[in-house]
């Protein structure tokens, strides 16, 4: 893509001040999200996913902290110009951070239910996010919230607005969600597993919804899940994550027929699929994640990887670098090239 | 309405294990000051099925279908409205498990047992691995100690995990060795009946694969029958020979897996094959789009119950309710058109 990003990120350092240690959430990750592309991150607990979307709207609470790296955000200006700004050297809780978050780069968080008030009705929380963000009068904003509540496929839109969250079904509420974030019109929204707490029928519509609209509005997208499935329906380039690094990432294509990270090879062989042969053995990976405290030392998959090299996978941490046409892999496998401490 | 074929299967074979006949589990609504009953959520109505010895029944179905209540019925650890559910003991005895008294129920306990979703929520944080797993066997009698060491040591290899972690407490243990140590839990007392709820929903991607394989691989082991209740169709297709489809309260279709994937009766079971993600980007899934909300349990539409969400449904679909039956060996449907409707499989 020519195009100049809309989100990039560079060697994003999001740490955990416990009592007990420091916590390396996310441990300089670096990637780009271009205007209109729908920008996957995968990967299990633990792996800093939703860390970094924190650190995007520089929501990380304490002890959490941002302690180095760069998310520069394209923003147009008044008259019209890019300007790029870097946000993590904004103030978080500063006016232009507050203009940014809700209306420029805006969250479909994953339980609808724990993000919705219960003693306001959806409506006035719609309503008072466009009044937040758009110079219009109470009756504009109910307007505007009126025709976002037709457009991401509410019935009756009009009695909705003035129920409460927990009078709607799960799907709706996830529609509602979604119709909020949408109401200010953002360029990049993120998506922070929407459709783990609905069902397969209601997920379907959920994607769906969120294909639709993305088309329509050509806004980006960071959609982050750990369901395989739902990674390779809707991302278009994906990001595979490990305990707060960057294991691999590329088109959605190569990463699922040709994915070059031990890591991401052993997490597609070990999910069931539709179309293999049941009651075999699944090839496993073998142990479990390690606790954040004992992250291991090097690479953070060497005490699982198959082909891990001792003396090497476990001494030094392997930087992210090119490998093949358009995948970025850290592995040693591939390359030589390590993080510099 | 009685199933004929389900129920003739009794006789004929010796190796049910279980049968269920016109299971129903309602739930009083109650209102107002005097806690009046205005209405009852059905959360199973008329359900029938049976799972043969050594088999795994999968029973899939969106949240609020009633698959857990039926799991929980069986185990009566909710007393079935109407109904029976028939067990057949390792006395070669059959029981019906929905009219015994608890004091009845006791002995047969631990030929029937469970493995829960949560392993963090299902595991008591001040219990070592020892009390956790040995308590089952305590109970059932085995009250010396030294004996119950060597069993729980011996239950722990089994599932993988290593004896020295005996006295430690479940927080030592990641989420999949805790989904280990409830299944340890489970086996302690012999069961032959494993109804397992969610087993592997609450685990990550790469540990859900272990887990799998030991429930396979128990299975073989043991002689293990299980009750699968999981809402992934991927991971019932892995690991079933029959599922059941639930859809508000009642069993719409039951089938081999293989056959209930590839070539579903009910515009149902197609709808949720056809809004299963699969991990291909080259294979576009999720395009046919099941319109509406499933229908509250406590006010079910007339007539079948997915009619207005089905795009098949004709004037008959919208009055009478179809009857579960037998349409090819084997194969149980509940749809008024199974017969002439072609439905799109996958697999």
């Amino acid at each position: 893509m020519t195009a100049t990003p809309l989100l990039s990120v560079r060697d994003l350092k999001t740490y955990f001040m416990m009592d007990e240690g420091v916590v390396k959430a996310v441990d300089g990750v670096s990637f780009d999200v271009y205007p209109g592309q729908v920008f996957g991150i995968v990967g299990e607990s633990g792996c800093g996913k939703s860390v970094t979307m924190k650190a995007i709207l520089r929501i990380v609470e304490p002890p959490g902290r941002i302690v180095g790296g760069q998310i520069l955000l394209q923003r147009q200006k008044q008259n019209g110009a890019l300007e790029t700004v870097d946000l993590v050297k904004l103030d978080a809780n500063g006016q232009t951070m507050r203009d940014i978050r809700g209306a420029e780069i805006a969250l479909i968080p994953q339980e609808p239910m724990a993000a919705f008030s219960p003693v306001h009705t959806v409506g006035d929380q719609v309503i008072e996010a466009i009044l937040l963000h758009q110079k219009v009068s109470q009756r504009e904003a109910r307007a505007i919230a009126l025709q976002i509540f037709k457009d991401v496929g509410i019935p009756m839109p009009e009695q909705r607005l003035d129920e409460y969250s927990w009078q709607l079904s799960g799907g709706l509420r996830q529609r509602a969600m979604i119709a909020m974030a949408l109401s200010c019109n953002p360029r990049l929204l993120i998506a922070d597993e929407p459709t783990t707490a609905v069902d397969v029928t209601t997920q379907a519509q959920v994607l769906r919804l969120l294909r639709r609209l993305q088309e329509q509005r050509n806004t980006a997208i960071i959609f982050i899940t750990h369901d395989l499935g739902v990674i390779a329906q809707m991302a278009e380039y994906v990001m595979v994550m490990y305990l707060g690094l960057v294991m691999e990432q590329g088109p959605v294509d190569d990463i699922f027929h040709a994915p070059r990270h031990p890591y991401t090879q052993a997490l597609l062989r070990s999910i069931p699929t539709i179309t293999m042969t049941p009651r075999v053995k699944l090839p496993t990976i073998s142990g479990s994640i390690p606790h954040p405290f004992n992250k291991p030392r090097g690479c953070p998959f060497h005490p699982r990887c198959e082909k891990a090299m001792p003396g090497k996978c476990d001494a030094r941490t392997p930087a992210l670098q090119p490998s093949g046409e358009k995948q970025l892999v850290s592995c040693f496998l591939y390359h030589d090239a390590e993080v510099s401490a | 309405m009685t199933n004929h074929s389900t129920n003739q299967r009794t006789n004929d074979s010796t190796t049910t294990l279980l049968q269920v006949k016109n299971l129903k589990k309602y739930f009083p609504i109650r209102k107002g000051f005097f806690r009046k009953t205005v209405g009852y959520v059905r959360a199973v109505d008329d359900v029938s099925f049976f799972i043969n010895e050594g088999e795994t029944l999968g029973l899939v179905g969106e949240s609020g279908c009633g698959k857990t209540t039926v799991a929980r019925c069986i185990l009566r650890a909710h007393v079935p409205t109407s109904g029976a559910i028939l067990f057949r003991t390792k006395d070669g005895h059959t029981v019906d498990l929905a009219r015994l008294s608890r004091a009845e129920l006791r002995p047969l306990r631990p030929q029937m047992q469970m493995i829960f979703q949560d392993p963090y929520g299902s595991l008591n944080p001040r219990m070592t691995l020892f009390d956790i797993v040995g308590e089952p066997l305590y109970v059932n009698g085995m009250t010396d100690r030294k004996q119950r060491v060597e069993r729980v040591a011996e239950l722990l290899r089994l599932v993988g995990l290593r004896p020295e972690y005996m006295q430690r407490y479940p927080h030592a243990f990641s989420g999949g060795q805790r989904q280990r140590i409830g299944i340890a839990r489970a086996l302690s007392v012999n069961p032959r009946l494993v109804v397992a709820d969610e087993p592997v929903s609450a685990l990550d991607v790469s540990v859900q694969a272990q887990i799998l394989n030991l429930m396979l691989d128990l299975q073989k082991r043991l002689n293990l029958t299980y009750l699968f209740v999981a809402h992934n169709l991927s991971v019932v297709r892995h690991i079933c020979d029959r599922v059941a489809v639930m859809y508000v309260g009642k069993i719409v279709e039951m089938a081999n897996t293989l056959e209930l994937y590839a070539a579903p009766k009910h515009p149902y079971t197609a709808a949720l094959m056809a809004a299963v993600p699969v991990a291909d980007p080259r294979l576009k899934t999720g395009n046919v789009e099941l319109k509406g909300e499933v229908p509250s349990p406590a006010n079910p539409p007339a007539g079948c119950y997915f009619h207005p969400r089905c795009e098949f449904a004709e004037e008959v679909c919208r009055q009478e309710p179809p009857v579960f039956r037998e349409i090819t060996p084997n194969h149980f449907v509940a749809c008024h058109r199974a017969d002439e409707l072609k439905l799109p499989g996958i697999g």
